[in-house]
């Protein structure tokens, strides 16, 4: 069976079952379409959270980023897992307990302000399309790479799946296609992971083989790996040249960002109550991780090997034949270069240029670097031909790619549906809007939201800087939605003037920084006390959390409704109805 | 939704939940920034397998002990909403 084959049978074969799932799984209520009816497994709803989470970025980019960073890429692993003990111990079971659909819900009748509401559903609405624009865009770069598809054609295939299972099923079809699809992309993930772990070390476990020696040698892997690469005059692995500060801000803007994402948050509002949500954070971790310990040794594995078997091997021509070549080579005792750097030269993703003319390929540091192109990409994808896997895994990492990037699609298109629906029609302008007008909201704003997202992805090409601006969402959600959330469950003074303050002022700092040093001033020496826009959300939450502190105390008490209200939330089962800031809607009860 | 029969110590509850929040956030804290960022170079001078130690933290400890904290901090929330009588 060729490789075309077996990518289009699990493309295929994945998008069938995802459809499949979305009739199955019809919303019939907004309670349906919003929270999937709130009695979804905790179990089941961690493996859906850990879907949702895990983008195109993670599956596709993150080992490759590591290899490059070494010790600089902890920042994405501490950050994108510890902000789930944040969760978990700070923001999900009070959540639920205060039991209605959507962040800005929260923010709206916590604070007993409209406006509270709007900048919550702007903080929201941004950080969704920032991040969605992206997802599409892995969607056409998966299908435009392995299937010999238009770009445009890829996101437009990747749309029609999405909008099937989201406008039919809302969070109830989301959620249930979320779960097949981890099943794919941890499956797609571990499978080339555990056979590269043991051609590098002979452990098959990767976490293992990650702290083993190197395979019939008497030195650790990461040992050698530090050598290796200091010696073609590289930075060593085990270090990084950003400042202590930095990896710190970095880590902390990732880690309270991710605790402050609307689409993760809203994912807690399917369970059926507050320990329901404690434990299914838990779970959500547990997924996660299984993919977030193995990226680490993935990208060593990756390194070393791509340096040992690419770094002097004898260059073969696109006109020779490779095995005959190959052979060849091998017999005058040389190193020939690789099949699959042959093969994925041709994509693109990796160049050559024999700048000395000696028909050998030299990967070094500085300008005599013979490798001119080495997308980071390359290393998860590469990876089932670099360690001689059949076809039929490699069609596997196609699949587990799309199915990254079409959960998260999903989960942030519950997001910017539920936003225009509930937040600003049923909630804000619309507000005797009946249970089923509602609905038919949902389903036309998520059909819309749908649309615009694969107009964003298609010109992703022209809009070069999506990749720069994921920035803001982490930013943005750290230092406007988490403060306001968390001083919302903790400290009941908190009031509407405080929120506010506190929104606007993490709101307009974060993007005012961002924007600034990553548009107008690039130069990072300019960079306040060396903290890069990636990691300034986690400065300005400090900032922001401060304002709302003074703000709140020099202006009255937050009424009482709401003040009860707060004591409600903090203990399990006691939610009751609380005057203004439950008139809107009614609290959903723990079940 | 079931209203609690008798009189529920919200007070004493909310500040043993307080605290076994703050001690897991002191863990959390330790694992990621101390052992991971701050005191990385000295805990680097001691290996884990072939990895150093600070590096290992950095990159997969503190992500398995981040696992631990979620499940321990069910396990003592139950007990804490039995204690005090609280329906979760």
């Amino acid at each position: 069976m060729g490789q075309d084959f077996w990518t289009y049978f699990w493309v295929v074969g994945t998008f069938g079952t995802y459809i499949a799932i979305a009739l199955w799984a019809r919303a019939s209520s907004t309670d349906d379409f919003y929270v999937a009816g709130h009695d979804v497994h905790p179990m089941v709803n961690g493996m859906a959270t850990a879907a949702d989470w895990m983008s195109a970025a993670s599956f596709l980019s993150m080992a490759g980023l590591i290899a490059f960073l070494g010790y600089g890429g902890s920042v994405y692993l501490m950050g994108w897992t510890g902000g789930y003990v944040l969760l978990a111990l700070l923001l999900a079971p009070f959540l639920r307990e205060f039991g209605k659909f959507t962040v800005p819900d929260f923010v709206g009748d916590r604070y007993y302000s409209t406006a509270a509401r709007l900048i919550a559903v702007v903080c929201a609405l941004f950080v969704s399309f920032t991040y969605i624009a992206g997802q599409m865009k892995g969607v056409g770069v998966a299908f435009s790479g392995f299937l010999g598809v238009e770009f445009n054609t890829g996101i437009i295939v990747g749309m029609g799946i999405v909008f099937v299972y989201a406008v039919l099923g809302g969070m109830k079809g989301i959620t249930y296609t979320q779960v097949a699809q981890y099943c794919v992309l941890i499956f797609a993930y571990t499978v080339p992971a555990i056979f590269i772990s043991l051609i590098i070390t002979g452990n098959p476990i990767p976490q293992l083989g990650f702290i083993s020696n190197v395979k019939g040698e008497d030195i650790s892997m990461l040992e050698k790996l530090n050598t290796v690469v200091s010696d073609l005059g590289f930075l060593e692995y085990t270090k990084t040249d950003k400042t202590m500060l930095d990896v710190f801000a970095i880590t902390g803007a990732l880690m309270f960002g991710t605790a402050g994402l609307p689409h993760v948050i809203i994912r807690f509002f399917t369970v059926s109550s507050a320990g329901a949500a404690r434990v299914s954070a838990g779970w959500a971790l547990v997924f996660i991780a299984l993919l977030y310990t193995t990226a680490p040794a993935v990208a060593s594995f990756a390194r070393l090997n791509f340096i040992d078997t690419v770094n002097e091997s004898t260059y073969i021509a696109d006109d020779a034949d490779y095995d005959t070549e190959a052979a060849a080579i091998m017999a005058a005792g040389g190193k020939p270069t690789p099949k699959w750097f042959k093969d994925w030269e041709k994509t693109g993703l990796l160049g050559v240029e024999d700048k000395n003319g000696d028909g050998v390929i030299q990967y070094r540091a500085g300008a005599d670097n013979e490798v001119t192109k080495l997308d980071r990409d390359i290393f998860v994808m590469a990876n089932p031909s670099i360690a001689n896997l059949p076809a039929w895994v490699i069609g596997l990492v196609v699949a587990g790619g799309l199915a990254a990037a079409l959960s998260t699609a999903a989960g942030l298109l519950m997001v910017i549906s539920s936003s225009i629906s509930h937040d600003l029609c049923r909630r804000t302008f619309f507000k005797d809007m009946s249970d089923k007008d509602e609905l038919r909201v949902a389903r036309a704003s998520a059909a819309g939201a749908v649309i615009l997202a694969g107009i964003m992805g298609m010109n992703t090409a022209k809009l070069g800087f999506v990749a720069q601006v994921v920035a803001f969402a982490f930013g943005l959600a750290a230092a406007s939605l988490f403060p306001v959330i968390v001083l919302g469950i903790f400290w009941k003074r908190m009031n509407r003037e405080g929120a506010i303050a506190s929104m606007l002022t993490g709101l307009v700092s974060t993007f005012s920084y961002i924007y600034y040093f990553k548009f107008v001033d690039t130069d990072p020496a300019n960079w306040w006390f060396g903290v890069s826009p990636e990691g300034i959300g986690f400065l300005f939450m400090f900032l922001s959390l401060a304002v709302g502190v003074i703000v709140a105390l020099v202006t009255a008490p937050p009424p009482q409704d709401v003040q009860d209200l707060v004591e409600d939330i903090r203990i399990p089962g006691t939610r009751t109805s609380h005057g203004i800031a439950d008139e809107g809607m009614a609290p959903m009860p723990a079940e | 939704m079931s209203e609690p029969s008798k009189e529920i110590d919200g007070k004493g509850y909310w500040r043993e939940v307080v605290r076994l929040t703050l001690v897991l956030l002191a863990i959390w804290f330790a694992v990621s920034y101390g052992a991971g960022i701050l005191f990385r170079d000295w805990l680097d001078n001691v290996s884990i397998g072939g990895a150093p130690l600070g590096f290992w933290f950095a990159q997969n400890g503190s992500i398995y002990v981040f696992v631990g904290l979620i499940f321990y901090y069910c396990r003592a929330m139950n007990r804490l909403e039995k204690k005090y009588g609280v329906e979760a």
